[in-house]
């Protein structure tokens, strides 16, 4: 099997890795660079627990091989919070109860956040469709609804607070 | 196994034909690298073509749209123009798969993948699309009905690259629609997909072409059920005769998601209501 070295940025920082050709991201962030942030649920595409985004595009990070983040840019949940301070969707998931187990957690984080970065104010059905590729077989997805737009309640009101500075 | 990049069209088609071993495209990989999971390939080689840019970028021309063969599906839904002009297309790209599977998979790999159920195809058929394909020596513009030739097979030479999808300029009064039928509202195969394109004049439908998926060994186009609604103002028996076409042009499998008798029957209510919309969506009124 021949390997490849890696040059790409995941949260901002540079990051280098070398690994087989044929190896996924997924198993590539996890392993090698040690994000375990990104889960592993089906490994085919149908449960977004592995959901990331490259270039600004989200995207499942097991069908995505290690080799195609050459050069590009990529965020994990472990880039959502700054600092100590969690990202309104990470409290909101909290306060809500919006997680049991958790594992498909952080697919739900990155999914929700696109969205309203695309959509800050979406409908109920509007976020159950943009959640479709994310799988929970522990909440029910009501409390992850909730919490979604809870969130993105916050951040409408903490941009008009900026905008009005 | 090795993986290359390559910086054009031609230069992937000449490390197709050079490798003695497997070896395929790698675009979006939601096919492929779902497949190669499964231990059900092994390739020697996988050519990226996503860093060809001749393969990049949607461009409106005279002669309608270029969509390169490495554009993901989430492009064709942020495309106005295209949305515009094409909502058939556009829809039937927005339902493969989630918004993660759409950050990555394009409407040529959907074709090349050669799923009789893909749902872009019957659309594409619908629009009169075709694809621009490369080999090493020529270049040739072939109709995408012309392509698949059944599950999982294409009219494509080992190391033949699809470069680009073309959609034609369209008259005014034009409308075009994608239905699928699946027993849930997203993540699923379709048991039937019906696609209607058609022109108005004064009311009156001009041309039409009409196709179905996931209901024969590949996507059809089926001329007996454009005829039916060609030159009427999409009355009841005209739906009635052209959904008749459609169920008569099946030759489905039995499975877990739909019988037989279940899709021919489905194939001609999807594509009653698709020329219903297609209708609507040229200015008609019914
Ligand atoms: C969770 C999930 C849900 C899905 N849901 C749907 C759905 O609802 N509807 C649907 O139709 N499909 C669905 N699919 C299947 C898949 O996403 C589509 O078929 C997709 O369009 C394939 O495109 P791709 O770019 O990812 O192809 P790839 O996987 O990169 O390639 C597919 C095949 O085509 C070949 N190929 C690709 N591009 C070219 C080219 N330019 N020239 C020559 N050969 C080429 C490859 O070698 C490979 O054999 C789903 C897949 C997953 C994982
Ligand atoms: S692990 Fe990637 S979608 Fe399930
Ligand atoms: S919290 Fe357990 S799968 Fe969602």
């Amino acid at each position: 099997m021949s390997t490849s070295t890696v040059s790409t940025t995941i949260n901002g920082d540079a990051v280098q890795f070398a690994c087989p050709t044929d190896e996924s991201l997924l198993d590539a962030i996890r392993n090698r660079v040690g994000l375990t942030g990104v889960k592993e649920g089906c490994g085919t595409g149908d449960c977004g627990a592995c959901s990331i985004t490259m270039d600004g595009r989200l995207v499942c990070s097991c069908l995505v091989l290690g080799v195609e983040a050459n050069g590009r840019a990529i965020e994990t949940v472990e880039g959502m919070a700054d600092g100590d301070q969690l990202h309104p969707l990470q409290e909101k998931f909290i306060e809500h109860a919006a997680l049991q187990c958790g594992i498909c957690t952080p697919g739900f984080l990155i999914a929700a956040r696109v969205l309203l970065e695309r959509n800050p104010d979406p409908t109920e059905k509007e976020i159950r469709y943009a959640l479709a590729g994310n799988l929970c077989r522990c909440t029910g997805y009501d409390k992850i609804v909730r919490a979604v737009q809870a969130a993105a309640k916050e951040m409408r009101k903490a941009s008009k607070k900026r905008t009005r500075k | 196994m090795r993986y290359e990049t390559p910086e054009t069209t031609r230069d992937a088609a000449a490390l197709l034909a050079a490798e003695k071993g497997e070896a395929y495209i790698l675009a979006g990989g939601t096919d492929l690298l779902v497949r190669m999971k499964a231990g059900l390939l092994e390739p020697d080689l996988l050519v990226d073509i996503k860093q060809v840019p001749a393969m990049n970028g949607i461009q409106q021309t005279a002669a309608g749209f270029r969509i390169g063969a490495a554009v993901p599906a989430v492009e064709l839904g942020e495309h106005r123009a295209l949305g515009r002009t094409w909502p058939g297309v556009v829809e039937a790209a927005k339902l493969i798969g989630s918004d993660q599977v759409q950050g990555r998979c394009t409407i040529a790999g959907n074709l090349c993948n050669a799923s009789p159920a893909a749902d872009t195809v019957p659309a594409l058929m619908a629009a009169g699309a075709k694809a621009v394909v490369v080999g090493p020596e020529r270049r040739r513009t072939v109709p995408v009905e012309k392509l698949p030739r059944g599950p999982g097979t294409m009219a494509l030479a080992k190391s033949e690259v699809v470069e680009a999808i073309l959609l034609p300029q369209r008259p005014a009064k034009s409308g075009d629609a994608y239905l699928r039928f699946i027993p849930r509202t997203e993540m699923d195969i379709a048991v039937v997909g019906a696609a209607v394109n058609l022109t108005l004049e004064r009311g009156v439908v001009k041309t039409a072409r009409i196709a179905l998926g996931a209901v024969a060994p590949t996507a059809v186009l089926v001329p007996r059920a454009a005829r039916a609604i060609i030159g009427t103002r999409l009355d009841d028996a005209a739906l009635e005769k052209m959904a008749a076409a459609c169920s008569a042009a099946c030759n489905p499998i039995d499975d877990k998601r739909g019988t037989i008798a279940y899709r021919v029957k489905v194939a001609g209510v999807l594509a009653r209501r698709a020329a219903c919309i297609a209708y609507e969506r040229a200015g008609g009124k019914r």
